[in-house]
């Protein structure tokens, strides 16, 4: 089966997923954002490599922030952003997302990039609604959110350079967190030495060893010599009713503390989750750039492409 | 009508026949085999030259359209679409649209069914009132109304103290349910089975518990009742095992799988191909492996086309929710061919799974069912002649069936059904 991100001559057509991405491809990505963040930081020369070209923004959920960034990085490069107005965000039939794309009237080289609270949805729309539209999938579900990814490895290449030797932790609620299953596929696509995730065991969904990741449920083993620590927060919007005490009771008695991460390198990078609506410095790293960034690069790379 | 059906190869699982011969047949039955009897005059002779002629197959889970009368037509193309398959007979499950809750429905759809006059169908009635789950069904009236036994189709049933009481009541009159093994609250959401390619998926998974869960408390509820049962579409290897132990214990209890699950695994998947979203979920390999053991070692009775109306729109949505099911009327021959290719299963016990062993568990629960599925000398003539040298790509055009949507789309399948008889009629012809 053909990766459906790849075209023919195995350029990247659509975002969807870092998974089964390859290293040169997640390489450009990241090598592209940090030619954007340096330009940024010098405001020089204007970009358009998206001149003349329609960028759609389809959020089916809300985002404070995925949101602004994608557009931000849209209009750096010079593209015409269309906001595309969602009535009701409680979608239940699935058949609206098939209308809204019809709808758009996209013409081929155009882009979308789609948020939407179904995993795979993004892949409906490259395989049978519009195949000539580039696709980047801004959070489908509880399945991928490769931007956000590639945000966090851009932190850790950029602070620690060799990512081969790197022992990486992550807290997460890797059960509904999109964010988190793709920060694992990069890292291990980009051959991290060790990936770890610390949760809860009602967190963790079967089969979460096959991602080539180790499964710990106590902090202070899981950060054993971690050279970087993302922290994603355990309680998000698609967490059950069922799980949201758990899960609470969870980050109070396991959540990162100054003496759990005792138990990591001195020089551990701590990855905090994004707070939205706060300008967040991971270092001396602009995180809200940072994002815009990794989104630029992710426009320019699948705009190339041939459909 | 007499037809003489020359030099074919007859595979009659339920006698144990597999040999060159002639089939005659008259006045809607197997009149003789081999010799053609005195004064026979055929009024049409088939030349079945390389050809297989078997028993028509018994399917033990078809959905068709049968809610209103303005679906008349619709069920008309769905029973056609049978008899190209080679069904002759088909066990029918209630759905909340047609819940055959009551006996004026039923007998209102064998009404309809009858006037088809062609395939055989057989009606499961309601276990609870509209299939809610609340009420225990007039189970009395609607065997009256032709019911063979009882059922709650695809819906769930959460009261167990209802489930208890449904059985208590079916074991009075020695009815027998058909029931999923599917524990409601596990399986709750969920769109493909618990694992590996699932998590990689993102999507809400139903967990193997689920199946072992409900076969438990069937099983023990059973231990308590006596009642008969029959379950439907077993999905996982730890299932089978449980369904395997209970056999052994001499429990009255059959089951079946459907075609696809011989066949398929959750990785066929892909991304997020919504032909693959099927009800039970396509489980592991492991569990496949497990499936097609037990159908050979007799764990499981019966292969069933599981078929399900589903259109275009239906399934060009995102994965889960698009609608579980795909067609099957139309593959349930091929796949058993297929499995018997792939897995070197011999080809009169393969095709008994089709054919003898669900006719003989319909017998079992209807006298107007005795020799379905075999060609005895004075059983029913209800026979297919199947072409095993045609293979047939799977695309709508070449199906009937109104509903077109199936995860063997593109493949190419052995064995295609020239010729269906019911009682002793040409029901069914393919268009050469």
């Amino acid at each position: 089966m053909r990766n459906p991100q790849l075209n023919r001559q195995g350029a990247l057509n659509h975002l969807l997923t870092t998974e089964g991405l390859p290293p040169r491809i997640l390489n450009r990505l990241l090598d592209l954002a940090q030619h954007y963040l340096l330009d940024s930081a010098e405001s020089v020369n204007v970009d358009a490599s998206l001149s003349g070209r329609r960028v759609f923004s389809l959020f089916f959920e809300k985002s404070l922030s995925t949101r602004p960034s994608f557009e931000t990085a849209a209009k750096r490069l010079s593209a015409d952003v269309v906001r595309v107005q969602i009535e009701n965000a409680v979608l239940k039939t699935g058949d609206d997302l098939v209308e809204i794309i019809r709808n758009l009237q996209a013409a081929p080289g155009d882009l979308l990039v789609l948020r939407h609270p179904q995993s795979g949805a993004p892949y409906l729309v490259t395989q049978t609604l519009a195949p000539y539209l580039h696709v980047i999938n801004a959070g489908d579900g509880t399945h991928a959110h490769p931007t956000q990814a590639l945000a966090n490895v851009y932190a850790i290449r950029h602070f620690k350079n060799d990512l081969s030797n790197l022992t990486v932790a992550i807290v997460a609620d890797v059960m509904h967190s999109r964010e988190a299953r793709s920060t694992i596929h990069a890292l291990t696509s980009l051959g991290v030495a060790e990936v770890r995730v610390i949760g809860p065991l009602s967190l963790m969904p079967k089969g979460l060893e096959q991602m080539g990741v180790r499964v710990f449920t106590q902090m202070c083993d899981g950060l054993r010599d971690a050279d970087v620590v993302i922290a994603l927060p355990l309680q998000n919007e698609r967490l059950p009713v069922s799980l949201r005490l758990s899960a609470q009771d969870y980050a109070e008695r396991e959540g990162i503390k100054m003496e759990t991460l005792a138990y990591a390198k001195s020089d551990c990078l701590l990855l905090q989750a994004e707070l939205a609506g706060q300008t967040l410095r991971v270092g001396t790293l602009n995180w809200a750039e940072v994002g815009i960034a990794v989104r630029a690069a992710a426009l320019s790379m699948v705009a190339e492409a041939q459909p | 009508m007499n037809i003489h059906i020359a030099h074919g190869r007859v595979i009659d699982p339920a006698n144990g026949l597999d040999a060159c011969l002639d089939l005659y047949v008259s006045q809607g039955k197997v009149l003789a085999l081999g010799q053609k009897p005195d004064g026979f005059r055929a009024d049409r002779v088939i030349d079945a030259t390389g050809k297989w002629v078997l028993p028509g197959l018994v399917d033990l889970c078809a959905r068709l359209p049968a809610q209103a009368e303005q679906t008349h037509e619709a069920l008309a193309l769905e029973v056609r679409a049978a008899l190209a398959g080679g069904l002759t007979t088909l066990v029918l499950t209630p759905n909340p649209e047609a819940g055959f809750d009551s006996p004026e429905k039923t007998l209102q759809m064998q009404q309809r069914l009858a006037g088809l006059t062609q395939a055989r169908a057989y009606l499961l009635g309601a276990m609870t009132q509209g299939l809610q789950g609340d009420v225990v069904s007039k189970m009395g009236a609607l065997a009256g109304a032709g019911c063979v036994a009882f059922s709650q189709g695809d819906q769930p049933l959460l009261d167990t103290r209802v489930l208890l009481q449904a059985m208590q009541y079916a074991k009075t009159f020695d009815y027998t349910l058909w029931l999923r093994a599917q524990d409601p609250w596990l399986s709750r959401n969920g769109v493909v089975a618990s694992g590996a390619y699932g998590t990689r998926l993102g999507l809400t998974g139903v967990p193997v518990e689920a199946e072992t869960i409900a076969l438990q408390a069937l099983f023990t509820l059973q231990r308590a009742t006596g009642v008969s049962l029959h379950l439907c579409r077993l999905s996982s290897a730890e299932g089978l095992a449980l369904m395997r132990a209970a056999k052994k214990e001499g429990m009255p209890v059959t089951c079946d799988v459907a075609a696809s699950q011989v066949h398929l695994a959750d990785v066929d998947i892909g991304y997020y191909d919504t032909h693959f979203r099927l009800d039970p979920p396509l489980r592991g390999q492991r569990d496949r492996d497990a499936i097609r053991q037990a159908l050979v070692d007799g764990t499981v009775d019966a292969i069933c086309s599981d078929h399900t109306l589903v259109d275009a729109q239906a399934k060009m949505r995102p994965f889960a929710q698009a609608q579980p099911g795909a067609t099957g009327l139309e593959l349930l021959l091929s796949l058993t061919l297929k499995w018997a290719q792939d897995a070197r299963v011999p080809l009169p016990e393969a095709l008994s799974r089709v054919t003898s062993q669900p006719g003989r568990l319909l017998a079992a629960l209807s006298p107007a069912a005795a020799q379905a599925g075999e060609l005895s000398l004075g059983s029913p003539a209800d026979i297919c002649i199947v072409d095993p040298e045609a293979y047939w790509f799977v695309e709508p055009s070449a199906l009937v069936s109104q509903s077109k949507h199936t995860p063997f789309f593109g493949m190419e399948l052995p064995g295609r059904v020239l010729i269906t008889l019911v009682r002793g009629q040409i029901v069914w012809e393919r268009p050469s």
